[in-house]
């Protein structure tokens, strides 16, 4: 372990909305108790000035930096999150949650409906990012944070940074939302909906309640290979993959031949292991749900002093850089004072994940310029 | 400092709301938001200038000039600067009137192509001008279009727009006669309009 690495690190949990004053959800629907999984990195100050808010992706957690004991690998974004990184541990207080309706220690599909104590499975109510935010405010507030230093997330991660702003202006100081865009286009909606076909054609599937039975591996490792390929690009597929073949002739026969087949097979096939099928889909439908285009996005302000910072990467053509100027075209007609940089990168939408040299440079001299007086 | 600078410096009023279009490295904003207290957005292309304007805690965003104005709402900045950048882009009439309509003012700042080494140059060695304000040879120059401060007069009046200041600058001071002849560069404050003209009617 290096020493800019946080070192061991526990998931804890929070717990909120006890019966009967459980959360209410975008949908009209209400769930309670609700649980929150959630990590910090460094040390809120005594003015509760330096929080920083890590909003994770699709499939991310609230594990976002360190390693959990036994751990090999680090959590999601370890090499943006830690001492003298690009949100440095040593000057701010770092919060990762899992977002309501997650499977990683948050309340979703998975978790047991106390009124059954059995998994609440396809009972549970659909969510929006928007419940997804409005829970994680709760855990700010039970931080005693008046306000956020920053709220920063990659893609849905982004989608969640965006919601901050436009539902709790007065509560955050600046947004960095990278990869992202104000709404999902017909071409994001479509990939999701053939992700949810895909798992929901599994017989294993069994219309959601599989609890006891085992998750539909089939159904949502192609799914999640679906995915893979969505999160790359063509050039980053060509270098990585080429046509490299894994043995060193053509089989002939149905089986991985390429070198880019086994990958994704086994992407697949280890995201049944840590993900549940369920949470894949109620997560995916909030995303196609999520629309803070004209009107929507902060609707009480007409100017606004929250500081912006705008990333899209140039290689990614699942959220294109159109998308994150779509937010800057908003953002101007409040009169925002905004930055916003695409970023050169051959990794499609996992180059926020990776460009982590020019992300650092960038959100680094961008938060040293921004406090809470 | 460099001289147009410190001329643009000069008109900018405390606290001013500056958009500068092609903020390069930022010098010219971190300037105006240390010492006027300016809050200041810049526009810029390239990356490397991009991260030094986001070292010096400007607000930045990366684009083109043309694209970079049309979704402000009218008046929302009380300057916006155009400075050395009129030769480099295309669309330079529309760039103007957009700036007029989003800015209160518009500083803009360019090259006199009509300085008197520039035409003793090409009239007596047949060649391309290169001085301090046009210092590129032909195969390697950003500059699209060269304009000299007469044109951009006329211009002005043509459009009805109005010329509120005038700065013609030497190498190394302001030029008091005959500009046109004797400025390396210019720098004009403009507003919608065409009152108060320092050049009168024509």
């Amino acid at each position: 372990m290096s020493n800019d690495s946080l070192g061991i690190i526990k998931t804890q949990y929070f717990t909120f909305a006890e019966p009967p004053d459980i959360l209410q959800l975008k949908s009209g629907r209400s769930v309670g108790p609700v649980t929150l999984a959630y990590e910090t990195y460094g040390t809120l100050n005594e003015k509760k000035s330096n929080a920083i808010l890590v909003c994770h992706a699709l499939s991310g957690d609230a594990h976002a930096a360190g390693f959990h004991k036994g751990d090999k690998t680090a959590g999601w974004w370890d090499d943006m999150i830690g001492p003298d990184k690009a949100l440095d541990t040593n000057l701010y207080f770092v919060v990762c949650s899992n977002v309501i309706g997650g499977c990683k220690g948050s309340t979703g599909p998975s978790s047991i409906n106390p009124e059954t104590g059995k998994p609440y499975a396809i009972d549970f109510p659909l969510i929006t990012i928007e419940d997804m935010v409005d829970a994680q405010k709760t855990l700010i507030d039970f931080f005693g944070i008046a306000k956020l230093l920053c709220v920063i997330g990659g893609s849905m991660g982004g989608m969640q940074a965006l919601q901050w702003a436009s539902k709790y202006p007065e509560r955050i100081v600046t947004a960095i939302p990278i990869a992202t865009a104000l709404k999902h286009s017909p071409q994001q909606i479509a990939f999701n909906e053939v992700i949810r076909q895909t798992i929901m054609a599994d017989p294993a599937w069994r219309k959601g309640y599989y609890y006891e039975h085992g998750q539909p591996e089939k159904g949502l490792a192609v799914a999640r290979m679906i995915g893979h390929i969505t999160f790359m690009s063509d050039q980053s597929m060509e270098e990585k993959f080429s046509r490299k073949l894994k043995n060193d002739n053509l089989s002939f026969q149905f089986i991985d031949d390429f070198e880019v087949e086994g990958y994704l097979r086994y992407r697949g096939y280890n995201f049944v292991k840590r993900f549940d099928a369920n949470s894949y889909l109620y997560i995916t439908k909030a995303m196609d749900y999520f629309d803070l285009s004209g009107e929507n996005f902060m609707p009480s302000v007409k100017k606004t002093n929250i500081r912006f910072l705008i990333i899209s990467f140039k290689s990614d053509w699942l959220y294109p850089s159109h998308q994150s100027q779509d937010i800057v075209r908003l953002l101007k007609k409040k009169h925002a004072y905004t930055t916003y940089f695409d970023l050169i990168s051959t990794w499609g939408h996992d180059a926020f994940l990776i460009e982590i040299e020019d992300e650092t440079r960038l959100i680094k001299n961008f938060l040293a310029n921004n406090s809470i007086t | 400092m460099k001289l147009d600078h410190q001329i643009i410096a000069r008109i900018i009023t405390e606290g001013a709301h500056v958009l500068d279009l092609g903020c390069g490295n930022g010098e010219l904003l971190a300037f105006l938001a240390k010492e006027k207290n300016a809050l200041v957005q810049g526009i810029e292309l390239n990356d490397e200038q991009m991260h030094i304007c986001v070292e010096r805690g400007l607000t930045v965003l990366q684009g083109d000039i043309e694209s970079g104005l049309v979704d402000y709402p009218d008046q929302s900045f009380d300057y916006v600067i155009l400075n050395q950048i009129m030769q480099e882009i295309k669309a330079a009439d529309f760039v103007i009137a957009e700036s007029l309509r989003v800015g209160k003012r518009v500083i803009v700042g360019f090259p006199n192509f009509a300085h008197i080494r520039a035409r003793l140059t090409l009239l007596l060695s047949g060649k391309t001008p290169i001085n301090e304000a046009l210092p590129y040879y032909w195969f390697e120059t950003p500059n699209i279009r060269f304009l000299t401060i007469r044109d951009f007069t006329d211009y002005c009046h043509k459009k009805s727009i109005n010329i509120e200041q005038a700065y013609y600058l030497g190498r190394a001071k302001q030029v008091r006669i005959l500009p046109n002849l004797l400025a390396l560069n210019a720098v004009f404050v403009l507003t919608k309009g065409s009152t108060q003209s320092v050049w009168g009617k024509k």
